[in-house]
C-alpha cells in the first residue's frame, strides 16, 4: 500500500511526458501547429495534412534532411540537393547564416484529397528575426499526406567575364609627422533633405531622407533626440540599419530611426544629427532595383515588392532594401527596410518586398528604393 | 608649475621692494632685445650682487659683481615676452624689459576647405601665422602676400598685414575643376597648399533611352555643371522607367562622364533621371 502512491505518480509522469511529445503539434494555438515534436522517433503519423507539415518542418527545423526529403511528395519537382539548398541557402546569403526556429500553420483549404497550408516561419538571422510566410500545397498518398515541394529555382550563372571599370576610392591619411596646418581631407558634405515625424503602433518614428552634396563617397549616420517642453531630452536614437550608409556622391536614402514606447504628445522638438566620414568605396556592384509595384498580398497587406537585379559581376551576398514612401505632396510618409534571404549572383535577379503599415497604404502615391550590399570579404 | 613659481618670485619681489628692502642699484636693461640673441645688462657700483633673472621661458638666479656687464646667453632669451632682471646687494632693484620675437623663420598656414565646389563665393579662406626660428609668433606687423592660383590662371594676389600676428584671406572659388595653389609668402618664406576645385550639381541633366532585346538601356549625354566642367566620375544618377509592370530604378555611377544603365521594362515606358536634388528630361521609349 506505501507504493501506491510513488507508482501512481512514476506511471502519471511517464503517461503525461509520452503524451506531451507525442502531442505537441496540438499546443500551438487554435489554429496554429507548433514547433515539431522533441524526440526522434515519435513524431505523429502523417494522417492529417497538420501533422505531415509539422513532421516535415520539424524534421527541417532538425536538418534531418534524409527525412524531410521523404515527407515530400514524390510529384515533387525537386532532388534532395536542391531541396536542403532551398532550407540552408548558399553563396553566403543570409539564409545560410540563419537557422528555422519555429513555426506556426493553418490550413486555407483542405478536401479528402488535397489541401492548401499556410506556414509562418520564424528564422533567427544575424540581421534579427524574420518571419517568412509560405503557402504548401499536400496531397494525400495511400493513407499518408505528404507535401509537393514546389521547384526550386536555383539561378545559374553562365561562366563569363565581366569587366569591372568603376571607380573606387581609397583613403590616404597624412601622417604624424605632418607639418602642423596641412590638415586632412575634410569630412564629406551631406545634407538633411527631409524629415518627419509621426506616432506609429510601435512608438515615435523620425524619417526623411539624406543626400551626399559632395563628390567623395560617405558613411552616413543620423541621430535625433526627442526634446520635451523645459528642453530636456527624452530619448536619442540613430538609424541603425534603417539607412544605406555608405553613399556615393550625389546619392540620396532614406532613414528611419524609431523611438520604441515614445507619443510624440510628450515631444516638443526633434534635434536631428547627421555624422559623415569619409571612407573607401567602390561605385560596384550596380544593383537595379525592377518591377517595383505596390500591391495587396494574401492576407490583404499592402507590399512593395519588385525584383533587384545585379548588373556586376560580383557576388552581393546580402542584400538590403530600403525603401522611402511619399504622399502625394512628395512628403515623406514611411520608410520600410526588408533583407533578401538569398545571395544576389552576378547578372541574376532575386525578389524583395517591404511591409506598408495598413494605415499608410493608402497615402503612399510613389516610393524610392535603395540597395546597400553586403558582401564577405569587403568591408 | 614654472610659470606659478615665476608668478610667486615676481611677487615676492615686488613686495620686498615695496616694503623698503629694494633701494637704489643703477643697471641697465637693454632697450631692444631679441629672442635668441645674446644681451648685456650693464650694472653700476661695487661688490657681489645676486642677480635674478626671470622670464617666459627662464627662471635664473646667479652671483655677479657690480660694475660689470651681465651677460645673457641667447638661451636665456629663447622665448619672447616680459623679463624681469632683479640685482640684490645690500638692497634690491629691478628693471623690466621685453624680449620680442626673432625674424620669421616658418609660417603656418591653414587654408579650408580641403575640396570646394566652382563658383562659390567666399568658399575659400586661409590664415597665417608667422613664427620665429624658436617658435614664438611674431606680434609685429608683417606683410603676408597671398596668391591663388588655378593652373596657369592668377585668381587673387593680396598683400594682407599681420594682425596681432595673423593675417587671413577670403575668396572665392575658381571656375574650372582642378587644384587650386593657396600661397602665403613672407619675404623668402613660404607655405603652399592645395584646394580641390570640383564640379558643382549637375546642370541641364539630358537622357537618351534605347530600346534593346533585354530592356531599355538608358544613357546620359555627359554629365556638366552649369560652369561646363564634367561631374566627376563616381557621381550618381538615378534613372527611373515607368512602364505597366510598375517602376524600374537604377543608381548608376557616372563613368567617363556618362551615366548608363540597362533597365527591365518592355512596355511602352518612361524615364526620367535625377542626380541628387537635380532631375533631368524625361524621355519615353515605346513598347518592344
Amino acid at each position: 500500500m506505501k507504493f501506491a502512491l510513488p507508482i501512481t505518480l512514476v506511471v502519471l509522469t511517464v503517461a503525461l511526458m509520452v503524451a506531451g511529445l507525442v502531442w505537441t503539434g496540438h499546443a500551438g494555438g487554435t489554429v496554429g501547429i507548433a514547433a515539431g515534436s522533441a524526440m526522434y522517433g515519435l513524431t505523429p503519423k502523417a494522417d492529417t495534412p497538420e501533422h505531415a507539415l509539422a513532421n516535415l518542418l520539424a524534421d527541417a527545423q532538425r536538418r534531418n534532411w534524409d527525412r524531410a526529403y521523404a515527407d515530400i511528395s514524390k510529384t515533387s519537382d525537386v532532388d534532395e540537393s536542391s531541396f536542403i539548398q532551398d532550407w540552408i541557402g548558399s553563396n553566403g546569403g543570409l539564409r545560410s547564416f540563419s537557422s528555422l526556429e519555429g513555426f506556426d500553420s493553418r490550413p486555407m483549404h483542405i478536401t479528402n484529397d488535397e489541401a492548401q497550408m499556410r506556414v509562418r516561419l520564424h528564422w533567427t538571422t544575424p540581421v534579427g528575426p524574420i518571419e517568412d510566410v509560405r503557402d504548401f500545397h499536400l496531397i494525400k498518398e495511400g493513407d499518408v499526406w505528404k507535401t509537393v515541394w514546389p521547384k526550386v529555382q536555383i539561378p545559374s550563372v553562365p561562366a563569363q567575364v565581366v569587366p569591372v571599370t568603376y571607380l573606387r576610392w581609397d583613403l590616404v591619411t597624412g601622417g604624424a609627422a605632418d607639418e602642423w596646418g596641412s590638415k586632412n581631407v575634410d569630412a564629406p558634405h551631406v545634407r538633411i533633405i527631409s524629415m518627419n515625424a509621426v506616432d506609429s503602433a510601435e512608438g515615435a518614428v523620425v524619417m526623411g531622407e539624406v543626400v551626399n552634396e559632395d563628390t567623395i563617397p560617405a558613411f552616413v549616420n543620423v541621430n535625433a533626440a526627442l526634446v520635451d517642453g523645459v528642453g530636456n531630452a527624452i530619448d536619442q536614437e540613430n538609424s541603425f540599419d534603417k539607412i544605406a550608409h555608405i553613399l556615393l556622391p550625389k546619392q540620396v536614402t532614406p532613414y528611419r530611426i524609431d523611438f520604441p514606447t515614445i507619443s510624440l504628445k510628450s515631444v516638443k522638438n526633434v534635434r536631428m544629427d547627421v555624422k559623415a566620414t569619409l571612407v573607401p568605396a567602390s561605385a560596384d556592384p550596380v544593383i537595379g532595383v525592377m518591377n517595383q509595384k505596390v500591391e495587396s498580398d494574401v492576407q490583404g497587406k499592402s507590399i512593395l515588392h519588385g525584383d533587384l537585379l545585379n548588373e556586376s559581376g560580383q557576388t552581393v551576398n546580402i542584400p538590403h532594401v530600403v525603401a522611402s514612401f511619399y504622399d502625394n505632396n512628395g512628403k515623406v510618409v514611411w520608410v520600410a527596410d526588408g533583407y533578401v534571404d538569398r545571395a544576389l549572383l552576378p547578372q541574376s535577379s532575386e525578389p524583395f518586398a517591404v511591409e506598408i503599415p495598413r494605415s499608410l497604404a493608402g497615402k503612399v502615391q510613389n516610393f524610392h528604393v535603395v540597395v546597400n550590399q553586403y558582401s564577405l570579404g569587403r568591408s | 608649475m614654472q610659470l606659478l613659481l615665476q608668478v610667486c618670485a615676481r611677487v615676492l619681489l615686488g613686495v620686498t621692494c615695496l616694503a623698503g628692502f629694494c633701494r637704489a642699484q643703477d643697471f641697465q636693461v637693454p632697450a631692444v632685445a631679441s629672442a635668441g640673441d645674446e644681451a648685456n645688462i650693464s650694472t653700476a657700483g661695487s661688490g657681489k650682487a645676486t642677480f635674478y633673472l626671470i622670464g617666459p621661458g627662464v627662471s635664473r638666479k646667479s652671483e655677479v659683481n657690480l660694475g660689470e656687464s651681465i651677460h645673457l646667453q641667447a638661451q636665456d632669451t629663447r622665448t619672447a615676452g616680459d623679463y624681469l632682471a632683479i640685482v640684490c646687494s645690500s638692497t634690491c632693484r629691478s628693471a623690466g624689459f621685453y624680449v620680442s620675437a626673432a625674424k620669421p623663420a616658418s609660417l603656418t598656414f591653414l587654408v579650408h576647405p580641403s575640396r570646394v565646389p566652382v563658383a562659390q563665393s567666399d568658399a575659400v579662406s586661409g590664415v597665417a601665422l608667422a613664427f620665429d626660428q624658436f617658435h614664438n609668433l611674431i606680434l609685429h606687423s608683417l606683410t603676408v602676400n597671398f596668391q591663388l592660383t588655378a593652373g596657369n590662371a592668377s585668381l587673387l594676389s593680396r598683400q594682407v598685414p599681420t594682425q596681432n600676428g595673423a593675417a587671413w584671406f577670403r575668396a572665392l572659388s575658381g571656375k574650372s575643376a582642378g587644384l587650386l595653389q593657396v600661397t602665403a609668402a613672407v619675404d623668402e618664406l613660404s607655405a603652399r597648399r592645395a584646394v580641390q576645385q570640383v564640379a558643382s550639381d549637375p546642370c541641364n541633366l539630358r537622357i537618351t533611352g534605347q530600346r534593346t532585346k533585354t530592356g531599355i538601356t538608358v544613357q546620359s549625354e555627359p554629365v556638366r555643371d552649369c560652369a561646363g566642367n564634367p561631374v566627376p566620375d563616381g557621381t550618381i544618377v538615378t534613372f527611373t522607367a515607368t512602364d505597366a509592370n510598375g517602376k524600374s530604378s537604377v543608381d548608376a555611377p557616372i563613368k567617363r562622364g556618362i551615366a548608363q544603365a540597362q533597365m527591365l521594362a518592355f512596355g511602352a515606358a518612361s524615364i526620367s533621371a535625377a542626380s541628387g536634388v537635380v532631375m533631368g528630361n524625361e524621355v519615353r521609349v515605346g513598347a518592344q
